[in-house]
């Protein structure tokens, strides 16, 4: 009856805040006047209605907390850890063959560009904050530094894109370290917050210094990726994919090769933070994001574990960038806000931070579901926003939240990273 | 007899509190020199100074005769000093295979098999958890995992900080035990840091007790141990 009683408190004042929230945006209405003037009408049904949902929601919520088995949802990592095992290879096989299905519209292609680019950054900042547990909420500034050292080299020096990519990864990698340096001591929120900083310092250099970036301006004439110097134009001819292969050009090659270019990188990026993690220096990651004092005692230079993880989190960062601004061909200091470093974020943190295949998964929720939602318009982001509630409530540490060895002798077992969390095991 | 360490009135601070002043202790090649003291008297201090965590404010920590007082923890530990620190600070989400793998980064993995094969014979509950995850062992098998982290760098010297912390009597003998085969048959020098000062003063070869960041008596375990005070002090009485 207590518990009754308390869980009704709860939801009164879930449904008192949701009444100061929702009162000015939903109770009051701006409308037009015949006579051309604004006026503010009143809407207190829905108003109303937007409490009472608070109101039972809210208890539905405490209701299923106080009755959920203790273990579902440890139950529940170990289930997409297992099926993680089948489900990536499958999920690999379908993002290698959905180009090539045929009739597919060029939009889904073009979507499935825009999840893997954000299923690549996922992956480079799963190294800083999934492995060294270095949170950074400025990861866009490599985004960024990528995407301008393409533009500017490919356009100043007359470089192509793959000769570019590995210079904008290269600088992108630097830039990292300069982030690295500064905030070797810091830990947790105040290293979050000089990240942060970092990535709104490289904005607003690149919106100010006209003269090199063009400003807000941005930049363009960037040249695309080809194909072994196979350019992709519509017009055909020689020297063109179409024209090389001889077949009629269209717009789904392009597309389709782009795709597979961010395919390419994306699971490079895979690969290397799944070798790296074999190799001493993962192991020193994730060590590090365990215990740095421990790591200490047991002669690990903190200091450069810290720097490598910034760099090739940057590195990675860069190559996407490199990437982004030779798909679009214009970049301007729009593109790098700081939405887009939290979004980033926001899909590794949900994937289950360190998961390889939860960024997958992550990235398809964050980016993919936005996309799908176009036709219910303005419900659109509520929807959005309820799911991430709902999911960080179901599975407060992410979706996969248990971690496997990177080398097992005989069976692993595992556990939920909860259950270690709260000392239990 | 050399000495492996040596303390030369040490004083450290954590900002501007003393917590150790004018400290001198010896640790000679192949003993077992134990520190004994209660709660806040500045044991683990001690500990953590020896590896620049605070760095002493005055007096030098000598390694082998080398001055060790400036250098960064992480090169007093490439020198060949281990640490099972307090709390045991093992890495909970890794398996107990990673967590060793750690513990013999530091020297490279040339004598990695021959090495975990002696520690599986002093602890052999780690060869039955070898992959399982180390926060799911229980309080004594990571005792003996951070033992064993620390051993895998083969060090020289081996600072233990209170071992015995939580566990069962039986286990804490058991762990007491292994220091001293450890001792004894490859003649590894150990600083030991320990509350529990009956256990620890029939271990050692040489004890002190720390009383407020400050020695007050020193002499073998034996001798120690039959003092009227450190009985009174220490042993009776809750112990």
């Amino acid at each position: 009856m207590n518990a009754l009683l308390e869980d009704l408190k709860d939801a009164a004042a879930a449904a008192f805040f949701a009444l100061l929230v929702f009162g000015p945006f939903i109770g009051l209405r701006l409308t037009d006047n015949d006579s051309g003037n604004l006026g503010i009408s009143t809407r207190p049904e829905g108003l109303v209605l937007a409490v009472i949902g608070v109101f039972v929601a809210r208890l539905a919520i405490l209701a299923w907390g106080r009755h959920r088995p203790a273990k579902l949802a440890t139950q529940m990592g170990v289930q997409a850890q297992k099926a993680g095992k089948f489900l990536a290879p499958a999920v690999l096989v379908f993002a290698v063959l959905m180009p090539l299905t045929p009739g597919l519209p060029n939009a889904y292609i073009d979507l499935g560009v825009l999840i893997m680019t954000y299923v690549m950054l996922g992956w480079g900042l799963n190294i800083v904050v999934g492995l060294a547990g270095l949170l950074d909420l400025g990861y866009v500034a490599f985004y960024a530094v990528g995407a301008y050292s393409f533009a500017l080299i490919s356009t100043t020096f007359g470089l192509g894109f793959w000769e570019c990519l590995p210079i904008a990864g290269i600088l992108a990698a630097f830039w990292g370290m300069c982030l690295g340096f500064p905030v070797l001591r810091l830990r947790g929120d105040y290293l979050a917050i000089v990240t942060l900083a970092f990535g709104e310092i490289i904005r607003l250099v690149i919106t100010n210094w006209v003269s090199l970036t063009g400003g807000p301006n941005g930049l363009l004439g960037m040249p695309q990726p080809t194909l072994f110097g196979l350019k992709f134009s519509m017009v055909g001819g020689p020297g063109t994919f179409a024209g090389f292969f001889g077949i009629t050009p269209a717009p789904w090659q392009r597309e389709a090769f782009l795709y597979y270019v961010i395919l390419l990188l994306a699971l490079l990026t895979n690969w290397v933070t799944m070798r790296l993690r074999r190799q001493p220096l993962g192991r020193a990651w994730e060590a590090l994001r365990e215990d740095e004092i421990a790591c200490r005692s047991l002669g690990i230079n903190v200091r450069n574990t810290k720097l490598t993880a910034f760099a090739i989190g940057a590195f990675f960062g860069g190559f996407a960038g490199c990437f982004f601004s030779a798909r679009q061909g214009f970049i301007s200091p729009d593109s790098f806000t700081f939405i887009e470093s939290a979004t980033v974020l926001a899909i590794v943190v949900l994937g289950g931070a360190g998961s390889q295949f939860g960024v997958v998964l992550a990235a398809c929720v964050m980016i993919g579901v936005p996309q799908m939602l176009q036709s219910l318009q303005i419900y659109r982001m509520l929807i959005f926003g309820i799911a991430l509630v709902l999911i960080m409530v179901v599975r407060p540490r992410g979706f996969i939240s248990t971690r496997r060895p990177t080398i097992a002798l005989g069976k692993a077992k595992s556990i939920g990273a909860d259950l270690v969390a709260q000392g239990r095991g | 007899m050399s000495n492996v360490l040596e303390l030369q009135n040490v004083s450290s601070f954590y900002g501007p509190i003393q917590a150790l002043r004018d400290v001198s202790i010896e640790v000679p090649e192949n003993e077992i020199v134990t520190l004994i003291g209660a709660n806040g008297a500045g044991k683990s201090t001690l500990m953590m100074t020896i590896f620049g965590q605070p760095k002493a404010k005055t007096g030098r920590v000598l390694y082998y005769g080398e001055d060790i007082t400036a250098l960064p923890a992480f090169q007093i530990a490439r020198k060949g000093i281990a640490q099972s620190p307090e709390g045991r600070r093992i890495f909970p989400r890794m398996s107990v295979e990673e967590n060793l793998l750690m513990g013999a980064q530091v020297i490279g993995y040339e004598d990695y098999d021959a090495n975990l094969k002696k520690m599986f014979a002093l602890f052999p509950r780690l060869e039955e958890r070898f992959a399982q995850r180390a926060g799911t062992l229980s309080g004594g098998e990571q005792q003996m995992l951070a033992i064993a982290r620390a051993l895998m760098s083969k060090p020289k010297l081996l600072l233990l900080d209170e071992p015995s912390l939580g566990l069962a009597p039986l286990v804490i003998k058991q762990i007491f035990g292994a220091i001293r085969d450890l001792n004894r048959e490859t003649g590894l020098t150990v600083l030991l840091v320990e509350q529990n000062a009956n256990q620890a003063l029939r271990l050692a070869n040489r004890a002190y007790v720390l009383v407020n960041g400050q020695l007050t008596m020193q002499g073998t375990g034996a001798e120690l141990l039959a003092k009227p005070e450190i009985r009174a002090a220490y042993l009776e009485g809750g112990h």
